[in-house]
């Protein structure tokens, strides 16, 4: 038999999570975020020929290739102050929509939804039953009482045979689980159909990035796809018109299941929109740009402080000086050589000094990025709540159903303050998903139109000057603002910091001593059964953190109640 | 083979030194042309459910990757079928849950592999870096050639089924 044995720090994804609570009269009262392991991954890149650098952070993560590829050429396009092909932004554009959406149908349903759906529950329920109820909800085609059917005997079948697989590390049967049978099935259903559905999402990113997980087709100063439209080997008509066909396919599923699915479990846990709010300063970035130079954009960024949306400060271009000049990472609670105060990203120095966990020093692989001095929550709701602030109807019109179905099946009424929650960050994914769908369709539209102009143009060639340059790129990723800053000296790569999302939202206590995120969200959390925090999960998993998470509750007292690892 | 469905599945990180084995050996596969047209080679990284729909209704799929052997750095191992996602949940591989997820969802949807081997390295390094440590690179040749002989061994087995039908 094969040894157990532990290397650290070591991950192959960006970094394994920790999670201690202290709970006293059966809520969470206080909390820490640790990432265990080293993220010094920048300095691999020192060095290097800033065109590599895209393919190289590409293998950071597991989950988010793409999204370090993209904000890498960005970085160093807004280095050389470039302007790039239309044609490859509509490309780029493409393949950050449909990035956007595998990951935001994966989250929900296959590394969320069973926080809140009880398998073992839906082997109680009638599909016929479950069939009139999918009905009543929702015109999706296969929910008919066969599908719920099969459903039932392949999860029968499943938990006879004493092989859960993949549903064996759930909470079933938990207090806190409160969907009844016919609800829980119908999600299971849902559950296996996304399986297939998101990868239809991600065939669209195979065929432009010419191949997946790792795309293959970016460039410094645009994207490497020649199109021609007769042609079998490159960017042809044929490979476009079945993009268009998965674009149609998953619009259906986003709007007619995925959204509708969120509301029904937000109807259910109406109590969930009361938890997990945490830090209410929001961050996003504008993205999708539209024009070579990166000056407009379909969705917005801006900077909300304190939940407050009518002090948004806007942010509108590449290289935006407000969100150049405000970021700042510290490392006082973090496991880096440090006494220097908060350093800005083209500052930023990335030495590990590892001490033990020290809930008053440092306890994390992580760093504690502040905007304007204060930490920031990043992500989808993050992104909703910025489309609230500056009346962007496109974003805003898939809030109000969402909380029109949530008020149509709970017969509740949530209030848009009911946003800052855990459940809250799971209807602003399907929001998010439902608007990137729409986007997809637009920016195929945009890219069949200037080549039907003529412009078939998708390469500028970088030039590198003597001296020193430095730039930064931001995208508006899946789990919220990704930003990479590089710093290069005659063509060579001299400092680079990647400040990832889960930076942002994982991060310990920041130079003044206040809690990151994920910390402060857990804070009032009630739990059930301590020994099976599954709260604490739904919280963390809401923020969709890239990886399964180690949660460790000690109570008031320092001692161990449990240990738990969960994914 | 008409219609036989081979993937060879490199997974691992890049930037980890010999985490990344896996893949470094599928990269030499291809540039080497040594696997027959017809078997598919595919770079997993670290990635799970984004390989679902490469990996359907396999007839043989072979993962090659960094695996605690139980022997010193460069050891090489074969393992099949069900000794896989338990040896994995022992923490064999530093990413069990990608794979494991992944083998549990094809499960799950009725598509899983005919067959799954398993081929692994004992990694002798593991940190940041891009290349692979002496002891690995000495080895990597080696597997290569038990990866090539796993795929062909597959047709020949597959040409004697034809022949008894």
């Amino acid at each position: 038999m094969a040894q157990r044995i532990v290397i650290d720090p070591i991950t192959r994804i960006e970094g394994h999570l920790r999670i201690d609570c202290e709970v006293d009269g059966g809520k969470v009262t206080d909390a820490w975020a640790s990432g265990t392991m080293w993220r010094g991954v920048e300095q691999i890149l020192l060095g290097r020929d800033p065109r590599d650098a895209w393919a190289i952070t590409q293998r950071f993560c597991g989950v988010c290739t793409t999204v370090h590829a993209i904000a890498s050429v960005r970085a160093v396009e807004n280095a050389l102050q470039m302007a790039v092909p239309k044609n490859a932004q509509y490309i780029r554009n493409l393949m950050i929509a449909a990035h956007a959406i595998h990951d935001e149908i994966v989250h929900f349903y296959h590394l969320s939804a069973l926080d809140w759906v009880d398998v073992t529950s839906a082997l109680k329920a009638d599909p016929k039953a479950t069939a009139d109820l999918a009905e009543s909800l929702s015109a999706w085609p296969h929910n008919g009482v066969q599908v719920q059917t099969a459903t039932k005997e392949r999860l029968a079948t499943l938990v006879g045979s004493g092989q859960l697989g993949i549903f064996a590390n759930g909470y079933w049967g938990h207090p806190a689980m409160k969907l009844p049978p016919e609800v829980n099935l119908l999600a299971v259903t849902h559950y296996l159909q996304a399986l297939d559905v998101q990868r239809k999402a991600n065939k669209i990113v195979a065929i432009l990035g010419s191949k997946t997980p790792h795309i293959q087709n970016v460039a410094v100063g645009g994207v490497s796809n020649p199109i021609a439209l007769n042609s079998q080997s490159v960017l042809s008509i044929e490979r476009l018109l079945a993009i268009k066909e998965y674009i149609d396919e998953l619009k259906q599923f986003i709007t007619q299941v995925y959204v509708v699915d969120v509301a029904a479990i937000a109807a259910f846990y109406p109590e969930w929109t009361t938890y997990g709010k945490g830090v209410t300063s929001y961050l996003a970035a504008p993205d999708f740009p539209l024009d070579e130079k990166g000056t407009k954009f379909v969705t917005n960024g801006g900077y909300i402080p304190d939940g407050n949306l009518a002090a948004l400060k806007p942010i509108t271009t590449f290289g935006d000086a407000l969100l150049r000049d405000n970021v700042a990472e510290s490392v006082k609670h973090s496991w880096y050589q440090g006494g220097k105060g908060p350093l800005h990203p083209y500052k930023g120095e990335t030495v590990a000094e590892y001490t033990d966990f020290q809930e008053k020093g440092k306890y994390s692989f992580v760093k504690s990025p502040t905007f304007d001095g204060k930490p920031a929550q990043v992500g989808p709701l993050a992104r909703v709540l910025v489309a609230a602030a500056t009346n962007d109807e496109a974003i805003v019109k898939h809030l109000t159903r969402v909380l029109a179905l949530v008020e149509a099946v709970g017969k509740i009424k949530v209030p848009l303050e009911g946003l800052h929650s855990t459940i809250g960050r799971h209807a602003a994914r399907a929001v998010m998903c439902a608007r990137n769908v729409e986007i997809l369709e637009d920016q195929w539209n945009l890219l069949m139109a200037n080549i039907a102009s003529g412009d078939v143009h998708t390469f500028e060639k970088p030039v590198f000057p003597a001296g020193e340059i430095q730039g930064f790129g931001f995208h508006e990723a899946p789990r919220g603002m990704l930003s990479h800053w590089i710093v290069i000296t005659k063509g060579k790569i001299t400092n680079y910091q990647a400040v990832v999302p889960t930076t942002w939202n994982a991060a310990p206590r920041n130079e003044r001593d206040e809690m990151g995120p994920y910390e402060s969200s857990l804070i009032g959390t009630p739990l059930a059964d301590p020994e099976r925090p599954l709260e604490v999960l739904r919280t963390i998993h809401s923020f969709d953190p890239c990886l399964a998470c180690a949660v460790h509750l000690v109570d008031p007292d320092k001692r161990d109640i449990v240990q738990v690892r969960a994914l | 083979m008409i219609g036989r469905r081979i993937v060879v599945l490199g997974v691992g990180n890049l930037i980890m030194g010999d985490e990344g084995l896996g893949v470094r050996c599928i990269e030499r596969l291809e540039a080497a042309g040594s696997l027959p047209a017809d078997v598919t080679i595919v770079d997993g990284g670290t990635s799970t459910n984004e390989l679902l729909g490469d990996l359907e209704n396999l007839d043989l799929l072979v993962i090659v990757d960094a695996v605690v052997t139980g022997g010193g750095p460069g050891s090489l191992i074969r393992l099949e079928g069900a000794r896989i996602p338990s040896a994995l949940s022992n923490k064999l591989s530093p990413h069990q849950h990608g794979i494991n997820d992944l083998l549990a969802h094809l499960e799950l949807l009725d598509r899983a592999p005919g067959r799954v081997v398993l081929h692994g390295a004992m990694p002798a390094r593991i940190e940041l870096g891009m290349d692979l440590s002496p002891e690995v690179e000495a080895v990597l040749p080696e597997l290569m050639a038990r990866v090539v002989a796993e795929v062909a061994g597959a047709a020949e087995a597959a040409g004697v089924e034809r022949a008894r039908a």
